[in-house]
């Protein structure tokens, strides 16, 4: 792995405290999710056991006051860590919106996205046009300063020099986007990351290598075996990270966010994870590898890694630990009922969001839906 | 149609500051075409972006512009290079809207120098209308004039939605004025010839060849109206009835392939508002089902004069029975 420089630091009691919390949320949960569909309160479920300190640790070194997150479907971990109301997220799971029922705009996370890759250039996009915000204020400032615009002139920016100087003094927001290793074979994703680095967009790249996409391992998905190594050949920083050490993940994200931050363009962290279990609920990894090998290859359990470091550093106890794990369950269990509270949105939003701008069209087929159907 | 295009965007430019034009070569060269032209010394290098040469890069980019509060007005090099983008348009660009619950609306602009009649080589030259119009959260535009050109491009560039804007490439040196807007509904189509005995149906190049048929028809005492659709989703259904109400007969005419073209949209808005009064049934007059041929076949591809006036004359003729 490549270490994360001494400049970002150790992590705090509180800060660990508050990680475990969180790992042990996503924990339960993303069991708990696997057992309702079982139960058949949700049609299906992709899981991330194993995958807890990647997404947890990631989403907590952003700041939610100005950074975007661009998930994929399987980031219940970055989600809850950003504080999204997990009901209104599990209600894609529960099929009853494409992309979530909570607002992204207001949670900073994108819909969740079923097309691999899909959101890697939005990231990109997003984060590019936070440098030309910040330029345009800047020129803005410049211009009160030195004389008035005049009048309803619009606000335009000068052209950008390419030079990291661009960013404000507090840092560009930065998006991060996820992928996983499968995703990396994507066209889209090596576009976004010539995009991100020929503009130095405030972009991280975070790619969850937990060995699979569904049934093939990374050896047969990733030329050279390495997602980071790519990064080298666009020009762009990486990082390659431990993803079962939750600690190491933060700060190698935060070391990535201030680079970005900085105006000096994306970073690509590969988080080394494991998949454990199915690739979603309707898998069989029994057709693809056997339990030893999960077992062998899987390494060390994000939650227990964190739970030794918290009692051999003095920073928690047991009780500590103990009543974590009864909130986890207890939120899982709140979690569920929400789920299970859950009906099929009125037949009409089908027809609501398809534009901002409707059309008569569409007027006239939700019209005559609802006269032929049964629903309101 | 090309200087009426540079004024458009160059007014939307100044309007607008969170417009953003981007594409292959849209800056320093101005576009291949030009239509570009000047824009970048104008507005800045991050205002009008050239950006490396991936189409699924400039669409999948001014989605996240349009959720960063940005209105992109990308632009694809040639229609055919609009296909290694339309993962980005049909699963992100059209759904994003959808999908946000209304939260990320995305008001982006493509612009797509669209159909042949140029002589270009392979993918220079295609007409992917009904591909775009068929996919749910977009709508499809294409101007058959200068005039149209800029009103349409201003007005479609003020959405807050995704608009595919094609651009008829062989009419991009015609001249002709640009003249106030007109007061009609800017989603409308618009009759540009009247005439009683059958109404033509066409938009972007085709419109001229039209208007050229019907003088050609008139020499014969045929009176032919000639309908511009402009917008092909959503397609002015009761413009197009209304016309073809009058005359009782209509032709739709198309450079695409004839399969699942948007000619056969036309013929059943046709027939379920018309159906009644209709003298004989809806003729199309299009392109064939083959790739869109090499210059030299492009005159034996694209809908001529007198395959027109063929499709004319079984409407006119056709007897029930
Ligand atoms: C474009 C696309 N092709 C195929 C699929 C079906 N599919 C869903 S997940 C997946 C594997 C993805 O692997 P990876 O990117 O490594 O992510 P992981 O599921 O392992 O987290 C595939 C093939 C898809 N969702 N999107």
């Amino acid at each position: 792995m490549v270490p994360v420089t001494t400049q970002v630091p150790e992590l705090s009691g509180d800060e660990l405290r508050r990680l475990y919390r969180l790992l042990t949320a996503v924990r339960q949960l993303d069991l708990a999710a696997v057992a309702w569909q079982r139960q058949g309160i949700i049609p299906g479920y992709a899981p991330e056991l194993g995958q807890e300190a990647a997404q947890v640790g990631s989403a907590f070194a952003m700041d939610t006051s100005r950074d975007f997150i661009f998930p994929t479907y399987r980031e219940m971990g970055t989600a809850l860590t950003l504080g999204v109301d997990m009901v209104q997220y599990m209600a894609t799971h529960q099929a009853s919106w494409h992309g979530g029922l909570y607002d992204p705009v207001t949670t900073r996370l994108a819909p969740i996205q079923a097309v691999v890759g899909g959101s890697v250039l939005h990231a990109v996009g997003w984060a590019h046009g936070q440098r030309l915000a910040a330029q345009a204020d800047a020129t803005q400032a410049d211009a009160t300063a030195e004389t008035a615009p005049p009048d309803g002139a619009p606000a335009t920016a000068t052209p950008s020099d390419g030079e990291p100087d661009a960013a404000p003094a507090a840092g560009l927001p930065a998006a991060l986007t996820y992928f996983g290793d499968g995703a990396s074979s994507q066209g889209d994703v090596h576009e976004a990351m010539n995009f991100a680095a020929v503009l130095k967009a405030p972009v991280v790249f975070f790619v969850q290598n937990n060995g699979w996409a569904i049934s093939l391992p990374t050896e047969a998905q990733v030329a050279g075996g390495r997602v980071a190594a790519r990064a080298a050949g666009y020009g762009m920083k990486s990082l390659t990270v431990d993803g079962n050490d939750v600690t190491a993940v933060v700060r190698a994200t935060r070391e990535a966010l201030a680079h970005a931050r900085a105006g000096h363009g994306p970073v690509l962290i590969e988080a080394m994870t494991y998949r454990r279990g199915p690739h979603s609920t309707s898998d069989d990894p029994g057709r693809y590898r056997t339990l030893d090998e999960e077992r062998r290859d899987a390494g060390a359990d994000p939650v227990a890694l964190l739970a030794e470091q918290l009692l051999a550093s003095g920073h928690a106890d047991s009780d500590f630990l103990d009543a974590a794990q009864a909130d986890a369950l207890a939120a899982a269990d709140t979690v569920r009922d929400g789920v299970q509270a859950l009906r099929p949105r009125p037949g009409s939003e089908m027809f609501e969001f398809v534009f901002a701008e409707s059309t008569q069209q569409l007027t006239d087929q939700a019209s005559a839906w609802r006269k032929e159907s049964e629903h309101d | 149609m090309q200087a009426a295009l540079i004024r458009a965007l160059t007014e939307i430019m100044e309007q607008n500051p969170r417009a953003l034009i981007l594409g292959e070569d849209v800056g320093r060269l101005g576009g291949v075409f030009r239509i570009t032209d000047g824009l970048q010394q104008r507005f800045g290098a991050d205002r009008v972006l050239d950006t490396p040469l991936a189409e699924s890069g400039i669409l999948g980019m001014s989605v996240g512009l349009a959720m960063a509060g940005f209105h992109p007005i990308p632009e694809v090099q040639f229609d055919g290079f609009a296909y290694p983008a339309v993962n980005q348009i049909v699963t992100q660009l059209a759904r994003m809207n959808y999908r946000s619950r209304g939260t990320l609306p995305m008001p982006v602009t493509l612009r797509v120098p669209s159909f042949g009649g140029i002589r270009a080589p392979e993918h220079h030259g295609e007409s992917l209308e009904a591909l775009f119009a068929h996919v749910p959260g977009l709508k499809v535009v294409s101007p058959s004039n200068p005039h149209e050109a800029y009103h349409l491009l201003k007005y479609a560039a003020a959405r807050p939605d995704p608009v595919i804007f094609m651009e008829p490439k062989s009419r991009y040196w015609q001249k002709g004025e640009v003249l106030p807007a007109d007061g009609g509904s800017p989603l409308g189509s618009k009759v540009v010839r009247s005439g009683k005995h059958v109404t033509l149906i066409a938009w972007g190049a085709m419109v001229a060849r039209c208007l050229q048929v019907a003088e050609l028809a008139a020499e014969d005492g045929i009176e032919v109206e000639v309908l511009d659709l402009r917008w092909l989703k959503p397609i002015d259904a009761a413009g197009l009835a209304a016309s073809v109400a009058r005359t009782r007969r209509a032709v739709v005419v198309h450079e695409a392939p004839l399969t699942s073209g948007l000619g056969a949209e036309v013929a059943a808005l046709v027939t379920e508002r018309c159906f009644g009064t209709l003298r004989a049934p809806v003729e199309r007059v299009t392109g064939f089902d083959v790739p869109y041929p090499s210059g030299d076949l492009e005159d034996e591809y694209i809908p001529n004069i007198d395959r027109i006036l063929f499709g004319i004359q079984r409407v006119l003729e056709y007897r029930r029975g």
